[in-house]
């Protein structure tokens, strides 16, 4: 497309409202207000709209249609908070059934248009990818041609450009001199002062016009750290329930890491313990009701050698550390999160081998009820053989003992107990608070004498390569923030015709400031006060709709 | 020490109080309207006594804690409250406006009232809140509030002034609404503090809708009852309930809002009969000297420094907490959704002013609407949708 030349010289891209340099209307005129926001540049949205990239560039550089994939989202996000989404119901329930249960109709209708998931939905996340596409596309459609347009400004300013500013005022004045003390003020102000012909251009803040696609360059950031976390190997995320006493290879560490669980302790506030003013707090609840600590005193090992399948692996001590909430371990990019535990988890069943008749006993035995061993000899002649071993036991359908699970949430023993007197042995079966003898009447029984418990830690494995990317979209995103937030950009021009001193002046936000500080500037200078043109054509019209930006 | 603070959050709010009178003294003085004149100068300086004395509950508690005092529902209130006044003072001297102190006073005692009717005991903390982050997040997020909580008061300002009040309208009838939100919240106070006063108990046996036996305990009359509920021998003079709730309505929360519309009703009525004419239309007419530029710009204003702070209290830190206690940096809580809805809603309002030109009466309602979602999100969302947010529930 052909340039437009201006008469001061300067050579404008197409579509440019009004030169870049000095500020003449190139296009005709209806407003009286020059409209600012680009600095009348020429923006690619703005000015070609024919081929079918046109109109898509078109269609994601249009604020209106960020606004709207804005509110979209934000009115689906609040429908996620109806109901409890999918991954917040109790675990071993059926979500149809859930949701039908606990909210009727309206949650039966909720889980059926995938409301219950809907975060992860894929039109939820489509929403977000477009957000994600208008920033790129707005941005780029403004920012180029803004820094064109900021660049190549000139100080001496047509007169067109001056009188259709928001803020303008002429002046009769003969002393040249008032525009030093003017000038003075200025620079003390920390504007930065352009001088040519006599015209003067003060200029403050202009970095924050960078502001807004600093913010956005760093959403997009965040928004492609999001996306990474979907990349394999970027995200480990698994659980490791862990025993005390127990050692266990670190889940998503691919067998480099082990952990030792020393001990799992859980507290809670108790009346009498704490600090005093706590006491109304905890009789409300109740003493003991607060839970005040969840700690894993953990130990962390790295193998050493080469895995051998089949082997113990070798293990060096890295350290030790006590694992709590909001004090996770960190190792090598790898961090360990106290999340659940089990209080008091059987480990170990004793019994004592009895005769019936006399009570008399001949020895105990103590059962591992993770690792039970097959025999345990009791010396001069008893012996206790197991048979079958139930961690989690229930009677199937067919009437016969069975396990849940290797958990010992229930454990059952089948014995067979050997005496001198009984060299065949004796059968029976052993569960909490039962016993069958299969067989018939024995003479030997196999007591219950105690039980010994542990607890057991659950710790959430964590490595996320994704974080860096994200702590670094959020500090850009902040940076820009604060940049086009908490400062602005302001121009004053200053410009001499025909014996006469013309103020014009142009913020991109926060125009009270700027009028506060023309009015100290030129105070007692004689130069008038510019007019708030904006104010005007707002009275004459009798409506408030309208500002300029 | 525990004394002092809930007496210094006492004296905070006499004066509040006060110092909302003598902004008040400023509209009626005819020559110096708008401008500071001696009761403006007044005012400002009892309610920087009064956010003095706040602060100095702040710090009492703190120290009688062991922790911040942003640890449950009634803390984390009054600190917003704290707030409100804050970020007014600051953009007082910056505007020098005292009508906004006509409004946000108020709204800030009514938040602090709200809040004293949540258990002020000092709570021990939970495991999960037991992290510096704990003060670094939730003070940041109500700053943020607070100063997005500013631009609805000069929203509303600005909306008491230019809304034609001479036929009925939509834009009537929703001011209307909104100052009848607020009166009802003075409702709430209103009646449960009056309640309180007379110690009303009635214990409740009723069955939940998992079919157990469970104990509820109204402390206002229960107009609405819990599913098959039966007042304890204890409280068999109490009130039997009009209507009876089914299980999955929690029947004690809903009395407490059929009460508060109640009161709120009753006070809203009272003062129609009293003034004759749309509370918002009584008030118009005092609002003639506002300068509605400046009102506005005060009010985006307020928008432009709170979006900061908020986004770096409600969702950076947010995230950076999250991620350290919960494992992760963002979970789809309720309470987090809301957040990003809050931060949704007010970068909607930004680019609409910036890029559409959305000035004055529309950037006015916005302001309304986005303070009614930052309500939405400290009340609703810890009352009724409760998820991990320990507060819920409290
Ligand atoms: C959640 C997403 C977004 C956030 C948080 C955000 C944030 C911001 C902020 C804070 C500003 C500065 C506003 C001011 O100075 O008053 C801004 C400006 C702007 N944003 Fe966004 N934005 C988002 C999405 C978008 C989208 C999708 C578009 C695309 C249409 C867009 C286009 C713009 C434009 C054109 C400006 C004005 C730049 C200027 O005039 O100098 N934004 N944005």
């Amino acid at each position: 497309m052909e340039q437009v030349k201006c008469e001061c010289g300067h050579v404008n891209p197409f579509g440019t409202a009004f030169c870049e340099a000095c500020g003449k209307p190139l296009e005709e005129a209806e407003k009286p207000l020059l409209d600012m926001r680009y600095e009348g540049s020429a923006r690619r949205s703005q000015t070609y709209n024919k081929t079918v990239i046109d109109k898509i560039w078109n269609f994601f550089s249009s604020v209106k249609v960020g606004v709207w994939l804005i509110v979209i989202t934000l009115i689906a996000s609040a429908i996620g908070t109806i109901f409890p989404q999918k991954m917040y119901l109790p675990p071993n329930v059926t979500p149809a059934q859930y949701y039908e249960d606990e909210y009727g109709w309206a949650g039966k209708l909720y889980y059926e248009l995938g409301f219950d998931n809907l975060y992860g939905s894929w039109w939820y996340m489509l929403l977000i990818a477009l957000i994600g596409v208008s920033l790129v596309i707005c941005s780029l459609d403004r920012v180029i041609p803004l820094y064109r347009a900021l660049n190549n400004q000139g100080v001496t300013r047509h007169d067109a450009f001056l009188r259709r500013q928001r803020l303008f005022s002429a002046t009769k004045i003969a002393d040249d001199r008032l525009l030093e003390t003017i000038k003075e003020r200025l620079a003390k102000r920390r504007y930065h002062i352009r001088e040519e012909n006599g015209n003067i251009l003060a200029e403050k803040g202009r970095f924050s016009r960078w502001g807004p696609y600093v913010n956005h360059i760093g959403l997009i950031i965040f928004l492609i750290g999001a996306m990474l976390r979907f990349v394999p190997g970027m995200y480990v995320d698994k659980v490791l329930w862990i025993r005390e006493g127990e050692t266990k290879e670190i889940p998503g560490t691919n067998g480099e890491y082990f952990l030792k669980n020393e001990k799992f302790t859980f507290e809670t506030y108790q009346k009498g313990k704490e600090n005093a003013v706590f006491n109304a707090a905890i009789d409300r609840v109740g003493s003991g009701m607060v839970a005040k600590t969840y700690e894993t005193k953990a130990v962390l090992y790295k193998r050493v050698g080469p895995v051998i399948a089949g082997e113990e692996p070798k293990l060096k001590k890295i350290k030790e550390y006590k694992i709590r909430v909001n004090e996770p371990l960190k190792y090598d990019h790898y961090a360990l999160y106290q999340v659940d535990f089990k209080l008091n988890e059987l480990k170990s069943m004793s019994f004592a081998l009895v005769d019936k008749q006399t009570s008399k006993s001949f020895g105990m035995i103590t059962v591992d009820l993770l690792q039970p061993k097959e025999k345990y000899d009791l010396g001069n002649g008893y012996q206790v053989q197991l048979l079958s071993y139930f961690p989690d036991f229930y009677f199937d359908d067919d009437g016969n003992p069975n396990t849940r699970s290797k958990v010992p949430n229930n454990p059952a023993f089948v014995f067979k107990m050997f005496a001198p007197d009984k060299p065949k042995g004796e059968v029976s079966f052993v569960a909490i608070r039962q016993t069958i003898e299969p067989f018939g009447n024995n003479k030997y029984k196999m007591a219950f004498a105690g039980i010994d418990t542990r607890n057991v830690s659950a710790l959430t494995v964590r490595r996320d390569f994704t974080l860096w990317v994200l702590g670094v979209g959020g500090t850009v995103f902040m940076i820009g923030l604060i940049q086009g937030m908490y400062w602005n950009h302001r121009r004053i021009w200053l410009k001499r015709t025909n014996g006469e001193v013309w103020l014009a002046a142009h913020t991109n936000k926060n125009w009270f400031g700027l009028k506060r500080e023309i009015q100290a500037v030129i105070d007692g200078t004689g130069i008038r006060m510019p007019i708030d043109q904006a104010e005007i054509a707002k009275k004459v019209q009798g409506g408030d709709e309208h500002g300029t930006a | 020490m525990v004394q002092l603070s809930s007496t210094l959050l006492y004296i905070a709010f006499v004066l509040y109080l006060i110092g909302t009178f003598f902004f008040g003294g400023t509209i009626r003085d005819k020559k110096g309207s708008g401008r500071t004149n001696r009761w403006a100068t007044f005012g400002i300086i009892i309610t920087i006594f009064g956010f003095i004395a706040q602060l100095g509950y702040f710090i009492t508690r703190w120290i009688a804690a062991g922790h911040a005092p942003v640890s449950n529902l009634f803390e984390f209130t009054t600190f917003f409250g704290m707030m409100l006044v804050a970020a007014f003072i600051v953009i007082y001297f910056i505007y020098k406006t005292p009508v906004l102190g006509v409004f946000t006073l108020p709204v800030a005692l009514l938040v602090i009232a709200y809040a004293s009717m949540f258990p002020r005991e000092i709570t021990p903390l939970i495991p999960a809140l037991q992290s510096d982050w704990l003060k670094i997040h939730v003070t940041t997020a109500a700053a943020g509030e607070a100063i997005l909580a500013v631009s609805f008061a000069a929203g509303l300002i600005y909306l008491i002034r230019v809304v034609d009040q001479s036929t009925p309208s939509k834009r009537t009838f929703w001011l209307e609404f909104v100052l009848f939100c607020l009166i009802t919240t003075l409702g709430f106070v209103g009646v449960s503090s009056a309640f309180a006063i007379a110690d009303y108990e009635a214990k409740f046996q009723w069955i939940d809708k998992n079919g157990k036996k469970t104990e509820a305990i109204y402390e206002l009359p229960a107009l609405v009852g819990p599913h098959k509920g039966t007042l304890e021998k204890e409280s068999k003079d109490r009130m039997q309930p009009l209507v009876e709730m089914p299980a999955i309505i929690n029947a004690k929360k809903l009395n407490t809002v059929i009460w508060s519309l109640f009161g709120g009703a009753v006070l809203y009525f009272l003062l129609r009969l009293v003034l004759r004419k749309r509370v918002a239309a009584a008030i118009q007419p005092f609002m003639k000297n506002v300068n509605l530029d400046l009102t506005d710009e005060i009010s985006y204003r307020a928008v432009a420094i709170g979006f900061p702070v908020f986004t770096l209290g409600a969702l950076i830190f947010a995230m950076i907490w999250a991620q350290i206690a919960w494992t992760r940096f963002w979970g789809w809580d309720p309470k987090e959704v809301w957040a990003l809805i809050t931060w949704l809603f007010y970068a909607a309002f930004l680019h609409l002013r910036l890029s559409r030109g959305w000035h004055g009466e529309k950037s006015a309602w916005l302001a309304v609407i986005g303070f009614a979602i930052i309500m939405f999100n400290l009340v609703a969302v810890n009352l009724v949708i409760a998820g991990l947010h320990s507060y819920a529930g409290s």
